[in-house]
């Protein structure tokens, strides 16, 4: 392939303004991915040269990928306070909620037990999918609204608990607005009502900034995904309690104690624990620095820029989520807006054709449509710097007044 | 001299040749597609599939790609209007709705809010700078493929700040560029019918979403010749499908959304010498009086020689009557000058 007519004599394909993140991108969203730990690399990069092999084999070849798979597995079921037998290694977050939900639920039923499920209305699409094909499947489906506070209530889960419930699933840090739910206080009053119901949270937006093993301790099934703590996109896990019978979804050579077959990921499995293990070691002294630089990015706009809002309650947030809005702003407009002048945002989720989706969250939260839809995410991270947040406090105000100026209404 | 343009790509081959065209004009090219149909059946132009098309010759050009989701304002502007204005038994264009609301509407907003000098598009058509300092807007080069007419309400203002690269081709030689430049879509067919129309046709379509009523098909004399589900099945000039055996070919000649009435007849019985225009535009000056005037009922038909006062449009020769609803445009030899919506 010739190339490309606007790249320089010396540029290869990859060359330009479609190459990814650089030195000179501003990047604020962490909560979508984050760049991967140079430890994880380090303790991966074995496994990308002489130590190949299939754990799942007889020979010496295979035994040293196993013994590393096996050790990462020990390590992550530490940190998050489980035993090496409940951790589950998947593809992603996406895959561990839908094991949790799917295979839940639908073991529930082969039992004889109940065919319903509770959860909120701002949960991952990776779980409300989940729920949507169960409804499909004959299970009754509750999903809560939840406060604009962004901080489900206890009680109103536990009230649409009743004796057909299989499952309730509520996540433990939201993925737009990043405020923390009350997972142990949502189990204990659930149980109260029904002891046997099975608790799963989706995790995923949780490891860098709380201690899952003791926020998670009564939880049944935790989902977690290592593309959000500097680990591989592509690798997650789910942590399923002992005693716990789950539906797999892939079926084969019985890998993963039967409940996610497939030849195990050994690189990513090892990156992922020396991700978890950085991740934990430093969350402590993160969520100090992270929570104030966020706090002076959003004080910062909510000083500068007039009509300028926040939403979900910022004392409930994890340290490194920011979420605002402008009005008269349309949210996608300003995304381009920034991304031309190299800071990268988010907004909703993002279909799979790229463009802007209406968020669930905030409708879920009650927000005003006018109000959502001028809303965007802003994410720190472990990578994050003061620097980071100068030039947001730089551009974004600009870019508003820049689109208000133009008169581009929400 | 280097502009910002933002490039309208569908993933099809002329809006990525113009993409292309103008990167080798020395401009500053950012390319857009518009997410604006994401109906369950979304197969359609602009699905993922060709969103997909569009990035990827996007980053064979290495120009910056973005995905503008219009889903909610194409539904008011363009979907919404084209069904009422069928269940009111007239005839819309929603491709040239599209054209004035969303493509040279909220995108034009939209690029120039972000700081862009022009938009540009794979559209057929000319713009040129007039030796009086205003646009003009021409009939493309390839006159099998011209594609003014669906952009008759563009003026002034539009036209100053758009771009329309493919338009001194041909078709033929829009495919050689793509090919000559390996671009992924030189070979892709090209989209045809109502874009956010996929599966079933137009009348399932509209079945989904206008409550049926049943009347009556009669003739010029009053006669009823049969019975029919409902009135959006029929447009003026309909010769097929129209329910009723008939010996000689007959012809839709009126709709009557109020009573529900179909009224068939003969060829020259569609026969009219004039045609009256709603929301009349023009490029620039009004061409009312102006001698030369050629009107186009179709989007693909041939000119008719004819005069306007304003209002109406007289044919120098009777033509078929035009549906209500849609689009005549008007041109002095190449230059469209106007146009209006049949009433």
């Amino acid at each position: 392939m010739s190339s490309p007519p606007n790249a320089g004599p010396n540029a290869g394909p990859n060359a330009g303004p479609n190459a990814g993140p650089n030195a000179d991108v501003t990047y604020l969203d962490h909560a979508a991915t984050t760049p991967v730990r140079p430890e994880a690399v380090a303790a991966m990069t074995p496994f990308l040269g002489g130590t190949f092999g299939n754990p799942s084999g007889g020979h010496s070849a295979a035994r040293a990928a196993k013994t590393a798979l096996e050790a990462a597995r020990e390590e992550i079921a530490s940190l998050l306070g489980a035993e090496p037998g409940e951790v589950v290694f998947t593809a992603g977050g996406t895959e561990a909620d839908n094991l949790a939900v799917k295979g839940a639920a639908r073991r529930a039923r082969a039992d004889g037990g109940g065919d319903a499920v509770v959860t909120t209305a701002f949960e991952h699409k990776g779980v409300l999918a989940s729920c949507d094909r169960l409804a499909a499947e004959g299970f009754r489906i509750t999903r809560l609204p939840v406060p604009a506070t962004g901080v489900v209530d206890p009680g109103a889960i536990a009230a649409a608990v009743d004796p057909d419930t299989a499952l309730v699933s509520v996540m433990l840090v939201n993925n737009e607005v990043g405020t923390i739910q009350p997972l142990e206080e949502i189990v204990r009053r659930v149980r109260e009502r029904a002891p046997g119901v099975l608790v799963h949270t989706d995790a995923v937006q949780a490891v860098p900034w709380i201690d899952v093993a003791e926020a998670a301790a009564s939880v049944d099934l935790v989902a977690i995904s290592a593309h959000k703590f500097g680990g591989l996109k592509g690798t997650g896990a789910l942590v399923v309690r002992g005693g716990i019978a789950l539906e797999p979804l892939l079926e084969g050579g019985g890998q993963e104690r039967g409940l996610r077959s497939g030849t195990s990921n050994v690189a990513g499995a090892v990156a992922m624990a020396a991700a978890l293990r950085v991740t934990c070691a430093e969350r402590a002294a993160e969520i100090v620095r992270i929570a104030a630089l966020r706090d002076r990015l959003v004080d910062g706009l909510l000083a500068t820029v007039p009509d300028a809002f926040e939403n979900g309650e910022r004392a409930a947030k994890v340290a490194g989520n920011a979420h605002v809005g402008f009005r008269g702003v349309e949210a996608e407009t300003l995304l381009v807006a920034l991304d031309r002048a190299d800071v990268c945002a988010a907004a909703g989720s993002s279909c799979s054709s790229g463009a802007t989706e209406p968020s669930h969250v905030l409708a879920a939260m009650g927000i005003a449509p006018d109000d959502a839809l001028a809303s965007i995410r802003l994410s720190l991270g472990f990578a994050s710097t003061d620097r980071d947040v100068d030039v947001a406090l730089a551009v974004i105000p600009r870019a508003v007044e820049q689109l208000r100026h133009a008169g581009a209404a929400a | 001299m280097g502009e910002r343009v933002l490039v309208a790509m569908s993933g099809g081959v002329d809006s990525s040749v113009a993409a292309a065209l103008l990167l080798e004009q020395g401009h500053d090219v950012t390319g857009v597609t518009l997410k604006l149909w994401g109906g369950e059946s979304d197969s359609g132009c602009c699905s993922v599939g060709d969103v997909e098309d569009a990035r990827r010759v996007a980053a064979q050009l290495d120009i910056p790609h973005y995905v503008f989701n219009l889903t909610d304002t194409f539904d008011h502007t363009v979907v919404e209007p084209y069904v009422r204005e069928h269940e009111a038994g007239r005839t819309p264009n929603p491709c040239v709705e599209c054209n004035r609301s969303i493509k040279f509407g909220a995108l034009f907003q939209r690029a120039e809010a972000l700081g862009f000098d022009a938009v540009a598009t794979g559209h057929h058509a000319r713009v040129t700078a007039e030796p009086d300092g205003s646009y003009a807007l021409r009939r493309g080069a390839d006159a099998a493929k011209d594609q003014s007419y669906v952009l008759y309400m563009l003026g002034q203002r539009e036209l100053g700040r758009t771009r329309l690269p493919v338009g001194v081709l041909t078709k033929a030689q829009v495919r050689e560029h793509a090919a000559r430049l390996e671009l992924r879509t030189a070979a892709k067919a090209e989209s045809m019918d109502v874009c956010f129309i996929t599966r079933g046709g137009r009348r399932s379509f509209l079945a989904e979403r206008i409550d049926p009523r049943a009347g009556s098909v009669v003739g010029l004399d009053g006669a009823t010749l049969g019975e029919h589900d409902g009135i959006e099945a029929f447009t003026i000039g309909q010769r097929r499908g129209l329910g009723v055996a008939t010996g000689e070919r007959r012809y839709v000649v009126d709709v009557d959304a109020r009573t529900a009435t179909v009224t068939l007849g003969g060829c020259t019985d569609l026969l009219r010498h004039t045609v009256s225009l709603r929301d009349v535009t023009f490029v620039d000056a009004s061409p009312v009086g102006r001698a030369g005037l050629c009107a186009q009922t179709r989007a693909h038909g041939v000119p008719v020689a004819s005069t306007f006062d304003g209002t109406t449009v007289h044919f120098a020769t009777p033509q078929p009557r035009v549906a209500p609803g849609q689009v005549v445009a008007l041109y002095v030899d190449d230059a469209l000058v106007g146009g209006g919506i049949a009433t």
